[in-house]
């Protein structure tokens, strides 16, 4: 096959198989800076069907150009309908029709709980973060939660900082009790895509390690996980970029390399 | 029909908005009051307390300027850029060492708390019930979020406090003398924060007569009844947006970085783009007719028209 042979970075593999993961979804909560491009390349893939919602009140979003904000001109034109953020967050969010919401994170922890808020004491931060936006309430709400973030010590640790959007808890069962008795709409997190690989959670609400991208070892994503990994009985090999994937990254929706540099 | 509230920026900001004020400038990516943001900066208004869903740039450059003492917030970044980094350089521990500036006082929301706040501020409540928070560490850290029973014994949600600012100030496509607001595109709460205000100044690309208004009263989010002041200054918003007339100007917000990255660029920015003009006119001729023409939408997108009928 002629298209092993393209060459392609991490932050692409990482971007087109967050996409792929979308196939099948219907509606899509879309997140500021990589869900962004994930979600923009599946709808012109995977899921042509796919309903693209943003927080900034846009149902249906059909957008002509990758914008870099969330709540860029191109989002509006020739969308199904626009709404007051109101109206986003309680009938559209809270009212149920959201699948999939789309999430990065600056800190995740084994059950997928969230930290997009500080780094350090939240009165006294080493690092500020810019918070929840609509984060906190897209993790509840949202049928599912796809959550797409770079790797490294620093962002997969044993206990984050702060606890901006709640993923399994302290476990599955923990959890499961909890999101009955409150309410709440989601099952949490289902997937975590890497620059390394691709996590779904395992029957105890844990990060399980089901494939590795092209390229990266067990060893390097050991490394980049700050507690101790949980592999699938057989970890997979992520089928890399297809050319036509990559000319849409590189051509058409990122080719000034914003998010994939 | 009342009079006309057309009035100066300039005139507007002096009467409208006072020392430790709450203002809200709202707009969320598009449609912010940059042009309104500048001249509080250029009249040296102190100790406001900044409320918006995304302090955006407008608040981060506010921040540089010594105006604000709190900040009540969403989300505090450079869309798809990176952080805020004057108002960080307010907050995280190193750089306000270093400094010697007091910090930011900080009131933090999500977006759907600051939407609800907003709402229960306009609609006269005592707070706004919402399914978010449950199981993180917000309520911690901002004890204003609050959990509450169902009184219909189906469980509990979370509240958050009605939020009235003193002035709410909102860019728009078009109003009336009167202050009759037409809005399209996206509409984030502009609605909601000026009706929760007890002042509001709207800004407008253009000012239309009150027959365009009525031509099209789908399109009207904010009635003249509850506004103070009609600002008309065109390109108002830039660097933000104005859905059809011009773009997000997205190369600006990356050249912020580096610029908010340090504490003396900041300033220089700060004496030469607003100090340095005398408004809005002006910031528009520095910037550029091939800037401002490179900003247009690349064609019309005009919507159809619907016949509302005539019933006598």
């Amino acid at each position: 096959m002629s298209d092993t042979a393209v060459a392609f970075t991490k932050s692409e593999m990482m971007i087109v198989a967050a996409a792929r993961e979308l196939a099948g979804q219907r509606v899509c909560f879309v997140g500021v800076g990589l869900p962004n491009i994930a979600v923009n390349l599946a709808k012109r893939t995977v899921a042509p069907e796919m309903e693209l919602v943003y927080e900034a009140g846009v149902f249906g979003a059909r957008p002509a150009r990758l914008p870099l904000s969330i709540g860029d001109p191109t989002i509006v034109t020739g969308a199904t309908a626009v709404t007051s953020m109101f109206e986003l967050f309680t009938f559209y969010l809270q009212g149920g029709l959201i699948d999939v919401g789309f999430l990065g994170a600056a800190q995740i922890d084994r059950f997928g709980n969230i930290n997009t808020t500080v780094i350090g004491d939240y009165d006294d931060p080493t690092t500020r973060l810019p918070g929840s936006g609509g984060a906190c309430e897209i993790a509840i709400n949202a049928r599912q939660v796809f959550v797409i973030m770079r790797q490294s010590r620093r962002s997969f640790v044993d206990s984050i900082d702060f606890r901006t959007s709640p993923g399994n808890l302290g476990g599955a069962v923990n959890a499961a009790q909890i999101r009955r008795e409150q309410g709440w709409l989601g099952r949490g997190p289902s997937v975590v895509v890497t620059d390394l690989g691709i996590y779904h959670f395992d029957d105890d609400g844990e990060m399980r390690l089901d494939s590795l991208h092209p390229g990266a070892t067990l060893d390097e994503a050991r490394a980049t996980i700050g507690w101790d990994l949980r592999l699938a009985p057989s970890v997979e090999t992520t089928p890399p970029p297809t050319a036509d994937e990559l000319a849409l990254i590189r051509d058409e929706l990122d080719p000034g390399g914003a998010y994939t540099t | 029909m009342s009079g006309s509230k057309v009035a100066s920026m300039a005139d507007a900001i002096r009467d409208v908005v006072r020392d430790g004020d709450t203002v809200a400038i709202e707009g969320f990516t598009h449609l912010i009051s940059f042009a309104a943001g500048h001249e509080i900066i250029r009249q040296g208004r102190r100790d406001l307390t900044l409320a918006r869903l995304t302090p955006d740039l407008i608040y981060d450059q506010m921040v540089a300027a010594g105006v604000a003492r709190k900040l009540v917030f969403s989300w505090l970044g450079n869309p798809g850029v990176g952080g805020l980094n004057a108002i960080r350089r307010r907050i995280e521990r190193a750089a306000v060492a270093e400094s010697g500036q007091p910090a930011l006082e900080l009131e933090e929301y999500s977006h759907h708390g600051m939407v609800g706040r907003y709402t229960a501020g306009a609609a006269n409540l005592p707070f706004y019930p919402l399914r978010s928070y449950f199981e993180t560490d917000l309520p911690k850290a901002n004890p204003l979020i609050r959990q509450v029973a169902s009184p219909y014994g189906d469980g509990v949600v979370y509240a958050v406090p009605p939020l009235r600012p003193d002035v709410t100030i909102v860019h728009a496509q078009r109003a009336s003398a009167a202050g009759d607001t037409q809005v399209w595109g996206l509409l984030g709460c502009q609605k909601e924060a000026a009706f929760a205000a007890d002042r509001v100044i709207v800004v407008v690309e253009e000012l239309v007569s009150d027959e365009v208004i009525r031509a099209d009263p789908n399109r009207t989010i904010i009635p003249g009844l509850i506004v103070d002041a009609v600002v008309v200054e065109p390109w108002g918003a830039h660097p933000s947006y104005v859905q059809g007339a011009y773009d997000r100007d997205n190369r600006f917000y990356l050249d912020w970085d580096p610029i908010s990255r340090d504490e003396a660029a900041t300033q220089a920015w700060l004496a030469e783009w607003v100090l340095g003009v005398s408004g809005r006119g002006e910031y528009m001729e520095k910037l550029g007719a091939d800037r401002m023409a490179s900003l247009r939408p690349s064609a019309a997108a005009p919507s159809g028209s619907v016949d509302y009928g005539e019933y006598r």
